[in-house]
């Protein structure tokens, strides 16, 4: 029995949260052995974050016990757990933008020199060296943060949260917008912490990299515990099961897209339009009834793309044309009267007005185009509302919750229902389905599909995940460096074609 | 009935009421015939009651524009300047002639003066919205420089106004019962309410308020709505200068809505809103213009004297802020909880 309580830095038990009217968790156990690494998994809005939240002191929990290092802890503040040594770097980078990158590191511990003064020289030095040393990164750290791109800011949150003596290091997501490589390298440092015998808490939606950096899983379902689980004896499709709570095959994930190219009816063309450093002289047209992908890496300027016809980028040359006339595009209005929608690609900056219901987020766009004067009746809300939480399978107490209370893929269904419901001809989907459950996902991508093959909708989907864009895109345009590179047609659309046109190896059938 | 007290008390409206009703009750134990409304021999109406709700009336209407301006995430300092230059406008128009004959006719000094509180409105909105000065530091500008364009307007000279009309906007149209004041803050009050129920303009500031950005990204125009709230702004100062210019029939360049932004301010935090934009109650603030004038009428009444009563003043406040605060909230909310735990537990030993 003593030796067991060795092995365990931290046990959680019975935990209950409650936010007023909801239970968030119910009854959860959560053990974490020396020197290991735990994922915790389960779907959105299973309790994962707030499990977190509570051990961190961020929330206050409302029954159960936490056991750290030996001793029974009440957290209180996440400085104060961080003095006790458990560590977080969240699914959002927060970090202070505007100020450097040594200084964001550094805050509320600064180096003092003489009388107090912050020592902003060895700060910097000390910066640069965590940096180079611990993630093999060497940039300018007098830069302001905002500077650099957000995978970026994403290594320097690590680098600050390794950097405060930890025991425990918990990472909320931290991969959702690194690349393979980055991936790479934080998995190297989580290694090396490993060994040092700090444990980590690894939250992430990609299986792939749970099955490749775990020893253990636990698993929450509707913020209850599941359970534990070494990882070699849990396949995947069981553990996917398990976050559902029902027995998925293999093949549900997988849709079979009719992959035919529709009838010729095109939508929207643009003939070289060109905004400086974001997008360079691009040619191409979207037909109704089509999905469309746009394949790139982060920063290929395939979100750029979709803000351009959006109208929150603006052209400085070339044409869009609609339905072959030529538009003039000055604000995002003017693309919405043109029956275009836009779900952007950070929902939280972009996307939801957390302190407005889900109804409000809803008939947002709608009454934005129909302009303040012509006031949608309450009655006539609520029913759109419901018709739309219905319809999406949004789940909410009801539609007066607030949507910040939602999590990340209902939230993501609340912006989908706001375009939806302006009845649109174009839906622009970017990174619909990032930092979202499985579940979800799936719902998304076929929801897609369905609206191209059934409504007759012209939709553009971005995702950086190729596994998607094959599953749900009848065309896929390949981006790089600010351009269109090449176009992949039905049959030819792989992951393996979409790397080798990113890589510039494959230049498709049609060019 | 259990059901209708759990859904007050959870309502935004109940603190800033519970505030005003404990003052009111203050003063019916502490003050003699505070509640008494007698009618005048010319028919109008007299009383406490009355004297607060008048006394209120520009407060009410500024604070009213302050709550649209504060939802955006802004503020709007320079309404009581705004106050001085639009009463200052009035007076100009109609002149000092100890004969009482205005220079221009009523209507178009009136018009004049609301005229100019727009201006000022847009003169904010565009320092706001379109160059993206922060609300603050844009309407400092006039703040500052506002009581110098009075002044200038003026000659620097107190112009007082005979002409009779000019008093019936600060006191009574003759033959109605009700102050003219307690009229105009009525109708702007219908006309925000107005607004608020059957347009979606307070759906725009409030998405404005909580994310500007995502607001722009579902084809809000940001900066139109920015600068429809100042210029509402603008016109509420421009309303409220009308009113105090006739309470004292001059154009007092120096203290005419001396102060006012504060108290609008206060009003509308009082009323629940919070300074960060996005949820706002109308309710809430006018319930808060009309607890800041009964707070200063009561203390007339129990005899502090106007050189003490901003401190009084200001403990009564502290203590409403405080108690609307989330965390007094929280606190209360834990406190209660423990106490009916220790109580749960102490029944379970007893079975």
């Amino acid at each position: 029995m003593a030796s067991e309580k060795d092995d365990y830095i931290l046990q959680m038990r019975h935990i209950d949260m409650f936010f007023p009217g909801v239970k968030a968790l119910k009854d959860v156990t959560f053990n974490l052995k020396k020197g290991e690494i735990i994922s915790l998994m389960g779907e959105n809005g299973a309790g994962k974050s707030t499990l977190v939240k509570v051990l961190t002191g961020v929330y206050h929990k409302t029954n159960g016990e936490i056991t750290f290092d030996g001793q029974k802890i009440e957290p209180t503040t996440p400085l104060a757990s961080q003095e006790m040594g458990i560590s977080t770097v969240y699914q959002e980078v927060n970090l202070c933008a505007n100020l450097s990158v040594a200084e964001n590191i550094y805050i509320g511990r600064e180096p003092r020199g003489a009388l107090g003064r912050i020592d902003w020289h060895t700060m910097q030095k000390n910066a640069s060296d965590l940096l180079f040393r611990e993630l093999g990164i060497d940039i300018d750290v007098t830069k302001e943060l905002n500077f650099y791109p957000v995978a970026m800011q994403q290594m320097i949150a690590i680098a600050r949260a390794i950097d405060t003596k930890c025991k425990v290091l918990i990472l909320d997501e931290p991969t959702s917008s690194l690349s393979d490589k980055e991936t790479e390298r934080l998995f190297k440092i989580m290694r090396n912490l490993k060994s040092q015998g700090i444990s980590i808490i690894f939250i992430s939606h990609f299986l792939e990299q749970i099955y490749t950096i775990c020893d253990r899983i636990t698993v929450l379902r509707d913020g209850t515990y599941v359970g534990e689980y070494e990882i070699k004896n849990l396949p995947r499709i069981e553990l996917v099961s398990k976050m559902m709570g029902k027995e998925v095959k293999e093949g549900e994930i997988e849709s079979n897209v009719d992959k035919s190219i529709p009838r010729d009816n095109i939508f929207l063309e643009t003939e070289h339009v060109t905004v400086p450093g974001k997008v360079k002289d691009l040619t191409m047209d979207i037909k109704s009834g089509e999905v469309v992908g746009f394949a790139g890496l982060l920063g290929s300027g395939r979100s750029e793309i979709a803000e351009t016809l959006f109208g929150t980028l603006l052209k400085t040359s070339g044409n869009i044309y609609i339905h072959g006339t030529s538009v003039s595009v000055k604000t995002p209005m003017d693309m919405m009267k043109n029956r275009i929608a836009f779900c952007p690609e950070d929902r939280k900056v972009q996307g939801i007005i957390g302190d407005l219901s889900v109804r409000e987020n809803i008939i947002l766009a709608m009454q934005a185009k129909n302009g303040m004067f012509k006031h949608m009746p309450r009655s006539r809300q609520n029913k759109l509302a419901d018709y739309y939480i219905d319809l999406l399978r949004i789940k909410v107490s009801d539609r007066e919750q607030l949507i910040k209370n939602l999590s990340g893929g209902n939230q993501q269904k609340v912006i989908i229902a706001r375009w939806l419901a302006t009845e649109p001809n174009l839906l622009i989907l970017d990174e619909p389905t990032r930092g979202i459950d499985v579940g979800t996902k799936s719902e998304i991508e076929a929801l897609a599909v369905s609206l191209a093959k059934e409504k007759g909708m012209a939709v553009i989907f971005i995702s950086g995940e190729m596994g998607e864009m094959v599953r749900t895109c009848s065309r896929v345009m390949v981006i790089r460096d600010h351009e269109k590179i090449t176009e992949l047609n039905g049959d030819e659309i792989s992951t393996a074609h979409i790397m080798q046109a990113i890589a510039g190896d494959y230049h498709g059938k049609s060019c | 009935m259990e059901n209708l007290v759990k859904k007050f008390t959870s309502s935004s409206l109940a603190l800033p009421l519970v505030a005003l009703v404990i003052l009111l009750l203050f003063n019916a134990f502490f003050v003699n015939d505070f509640f008494k409304i007698e009618v005048m021999d010319n028919g109008n109406l007299y009383g406490r009651p009355i004297d607060i709700l008048y006394r209120a009336s520009s407060l009410i209407i500024l604070a009213l524009g302050m709550t649209f301006v504060i939802a955006t995430g802004g503020i709007d300092i320079s309404v009581g300047a705004v106050v001085a230059i639009s009463s200052a406008t009035c007076c100009v128009m109609l002149g000092g002639d100890i004969s009482g004959v205005p220079h221009h006719p009523f209507f178009i000094a009136i018009i004049a003066s609301l005229c100019v509180g727009v201006l000022a409105g847009i003169w904010n909105g565009t320092l706001v919205a379109k160059f993206k000065i922060q609300a603050m530091v844009a309407t400092l500008i006039l703040m500052t420089a506002g009581r110098g364009i009075a002044q200038l307007m003026t000659d620097g000279q107190i112009i007082t106004v005979y002409y009779k009309p000019f008093a019936y906007i600060g006191g009574n149209i003759p033959g109605i019962a009700l102050p003219t004041a307690m009229i105009i803050a009525l109708l702007m009050i219908c006309l925000v309410l107005f607004l608020d129920k059957k347009t979606s303009i307070g759906l725009m500031i409030q998405s404005v308020g909580i994310n500007a950005n995502a607001a722009r990204y579902a084809g809000i125009k940001v900066t139109a709505v920015l600068f429809a709230v100042y210029i509402f702004s603008g016109f509420c100062a421009g309303t409220a200068g009308l009113i105090e210019g006739s309470l004292i029939r001059a154009a007092d360049a120096n203290n005419a809505g001396l102060n006012m932004e504060m108290d609008a301010i206060l009003a509308v935090t009082l009323g629940g809103t919070l300074m960060v934009g996005g949820r706002y109650y109308i309710g809430g603030t006018i319930i808060g213009a009309i607890t800041i004038q009964t707070l200063t009428t009561t203390m007339y009444a129990i005899g502090v004297s106007s050189d003490r009563l901003p401190a009084v003043k200001a403990v009564v406040i502290l203590m409403i802020i405080v108690f609307q605060s989330e965390k007094f909230k929280e606190m209360y909310r834990n406190y209660k909880l423990k106490h009916q735990n220790n109580g749960g537990s102490k029944e379970a030993s007893n079975a």
